[in-house]
């Protein structure tokens, strides 16, 4: 072999190594998780659910938001925000929580904020799977139109916002503890700015739809949970204060979101692996 | 770099922020840059380290002069501050044995994972997989959670999956202190046959028999700076002077009116301590006491013996009244003057008094160690032999 092949032959064993350890030590996470417990998987269908139950019951009967289908609509954007924040919430302490094999074994450490997404990731598609064979189950045709499409470039956007947010609070942890505290706030106050348990059609109303409704767009997340309520979710009701429920009836305004959305992620993951790459040099000293 | 280097490190240097409260938060680490409360802290100074391919150094030094420090930055676990580390090769280090397990898992599923740590693919972990668990001995145990697992049954699996990796270089940080005697003898079996296998080992023991004998080379680091690097046996007796472990208080205690002052190796006799020596140089061994004039009369005989590598005398000069020991009391300078012998390692000297029924009512060892080279063979003698051998067809 010429010295270039057995280079290249060395990168492509170590991007395979890699890549199993990642998936190794998802598979890790989530039979620790799993272990023993008699109905497994089923409890991650827990959290959503009771969750359900609660917002249907405040949002539906209490404040009358009068969005038909209430839990297939809250479902639609819950599922995804909560996959990326459960993801960015257990990155958080990826790092700090990995000190003792940080300081004493040498391995690829870009797989430590990685290890939550996977994790996330694969609850995220097992809740969707439910949710979808549920809607279908029930006779909830809606989702069954060219709009699903959507959910492809969402996601996409998704991930790589989460990926890149990942990497910044991994690493910053490590040197600032309080970043698990801001990230905690930062994730709840999320949740309820994101149009998850109301319609974006409030938003768009307070703001007048102008620059400030762009401005508000800019949190990526924002276009992933509209977009993906417009592909799962997929009627456009008219609300009691006379605007749809959804962001838009077609499609281009989401894919001008997701567009934008994916750029600032993009620039962050960017930023996130660079400031991941400076940082870790000192995780094993600092840890 | 040079082709027979395995691993160098080149002008170390490490230095540790010490906060003196652990300031972590953002809020304290602002206050802290204003008020610098943060005293740098250099645990490695200017290490310069070159260790030949197929060769086994022995690293040690007292509590906190950095041996684990050395490893990690040599691993690549820890950044230099200063300086640069070169390896050839994959590197192995076993720093803590089971680092990374989850107590959670099984054995089995702790070596995949614990193997993919280290580098090693599904495939490779699957073909070694039979012969990892053969040399933990753990049998059946390997489908068992690691939890349930003994701390003998744990180090053993740390250890098998470790030197499986296949590495070209091992560091090795005082593993083998904590295992049963069983496990010692394993490791040492299996760093034995890396030896053989021409690969390059690195350790860090306490053990400084062990570092005498398995060891080509032994680095002496003190305060995180190199003060020897060599002979292993020459390297020992350096730490054993900086400890004080030559010098045992048991043996000082003698009777109230004998105090051995001074004990100073040197090539002539009143002149300064010299610690280097070939065989044939002249040597004078100078040993200074103070005898009062109750005890005067009971000093029967001094000996001095001079001692190698783990106590064993080597040889013994005596003087007794008849040959020249003073009969006053006072100050006494006792040379023995001699020609040093061809033999080769590290020593140290006892000195001993006693009465004229042997019992001993006096006694010392010196600081010093002093060092002779001879001959090329590299055991305490350098005896002449011939060689016939044959090779027998089988
Ligand atoms: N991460 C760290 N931060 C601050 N000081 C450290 C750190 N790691 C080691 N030290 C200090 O460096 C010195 C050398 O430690 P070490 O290399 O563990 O010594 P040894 O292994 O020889 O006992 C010690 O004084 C130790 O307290
Ligand atoms: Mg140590």
């Amino acid at each position: 072999m010429a010295l270039t092949e057995i280079a290249e032959d060395r990168a492509r064993t170590q991007t395979r190594v890699r890549w199993e350890l990642l998936r190794n030590l998802i598979r890790k996470d989530l039979k620790v998780k799993y272990q023993g417990s008699a109905l497994g998987f089923l409890w991650s269908l827990a959290n959503p659910l009771l969750l359900l139950v609660v917002y249907t019951f405040v949002f539906q009967l209490v404040l009358r938001s009068g969005i038909p289908a209430f839990g297939f609509y809250l479902l639609s954007g819950l599922l995804v925000w909560n996959a990326f924040a459960g993801a960015v919430g257990a990155a958080t302490g990826a790092v700090v929580g990995n000190a003792g094999l940080v300081k004493k074994v040498r391995f690829p450490l870009v797989v430590l904020p990685l290890t939550p997404v996977g994790f996330t990731a694969v609850h995220f598609l097992l809740q969707l799977l439910v949710l979808v064979v549920v809607m279908l189950a029930t006779g909830y045709t809606h989702l069954l139109s060219p709009h699903l499409l959507l959910a492809v470039p969402a996601l996409g956007v998704a991930m790589l916002f989460t990926v890149a947010l990942c990497f910044l609070v991994s690493a910053l942890n490590v040197r600032y503890r309080d970043t698990q505290h801001i990230v905690e706030i930062a994730l709840m106050a999320g949740f309820w700015i994101n149009p998850i348990v109301y319609s974006v059609a409030l938003v768009r109303e307070h703001l007048h739809g102008g620059w400030l409704y762009d401005l508000y767009y800019l949190n990526p997340m924002a276009g992933v949970v509209t977009a993906m309520q417009s592909a799962l979710y997929g009627q456009n009701p008219t609300l009691p204060g006379g605007q749809g429920a959804l962001a838009d009836p077609g499609y281009l305004f989401y894919l001008e979101r997701l567009g934008i959305g994916g750029l600032i992620s993009g620039a962050l993951l960017l930023l996130g692996m660079r400031v991941y790459a400076r940082l870790s040099a000192d995780f094993a000293e600092e840890l | 770099m040079d082709r027979s280097i395995a691993i160098r490190a080149d002008g170390v240097s490490k230095r540790f922020a010490v906060h003196t409260r652990k300031a972590t938060s953002l809020k304290e680490r602002l206050v802290a840059r204003r008020h610098a409360d943060e005293r740098p802290f250099y645990a490695l100074t200017d290490v310069t380290l070159a260790i030949e391919a197929g060769h086994t150094v022995g690293l040690i030094g007292a509590n906190g002069s950095g041996k684990s420090t050395l490893l990690k930055v040599l691993a690549g676990i820890l950044r230099p501050t200063t300086g640069t580390v070169d390896a050839r090769g994959r590197i192995a280090s076993l720093l803590e044995l089971g680092a990374g397990f989850n107590g959670e898992l099984s054995g089995r599923e702790n070596v995949y994972l614990n193997a993919s740590l280290l580098g090693l693919t599904r495939r490779e972990t699957d073909r070694l997989f039979d012969s990892i668990v053969d040399f933990a001995e753990l049998g059946e145990s390997i489908d068992n959670p690691v939890k349930h697992y003994s701390s003998g049954m744990y180090v053993r699996l740390g250890f098998a999956v470790a030197v499986h990796v296949d590495p070209d270089i091992l560091l090795v940080d005082e593993v083998l202190a904590v295992g049963d005697e069983a496990f010692a003898r394993k490791c040492l079996g299996q760093i034995s046959q890396f030896q053989t296998e021409g690969r390059t080992i690195l350790f860090v023991s306490h053990a400084l028999d062990l570092v005498e004998t398995i060891c080509d080379r032994g680095v002496v680091l003190d305060h995180g700076s190199v003060i020897y690097d060599g002979d292993p046996a020459y390297a020992t007796g350096t730490l054993r002077g900086l400890l004080g472990t030559d010098r045992n208080p048991a043996d000082d205690a003698g009777t109230p009116g004998l105090t051995i002052g001074g004990i100073t190796v040197a090539g002539e006799a009143g002149e300064p301590a010299r610690d280097e020596f070939v065989g044939g140089d002249p040597m004078a061994v100078r040993i200074v006491l103070d005898v009062r004039e109750d005890v005067v009369g009971s000093c029967h005989e001094l000996a001095a013996v001079v001692m190698g590598a783990g106590g064993l005398p080597v040889w013994v000069m005596r003087v007794t009244p008849d040959g020249g020991l003073p009969r006053l009391p006072g100050r006494w300078t006792v040379d023995f003057v001699t020609e040093c012998p061809p033999v080769h390692g590290g020593f140290r000297i006892a000195v001993r008094v006693a009465d004229a029924a042997g019992t001993t009512i006096g006694a010392a060892q010196g600081g010093q160690t002093f060092w002779v080279r001879t001959g090329k063979q590299g055991g305490l003698v350098d005896v002449p032999f011939q060689v016939k051998a044959e090779g027998v067809e089988w």
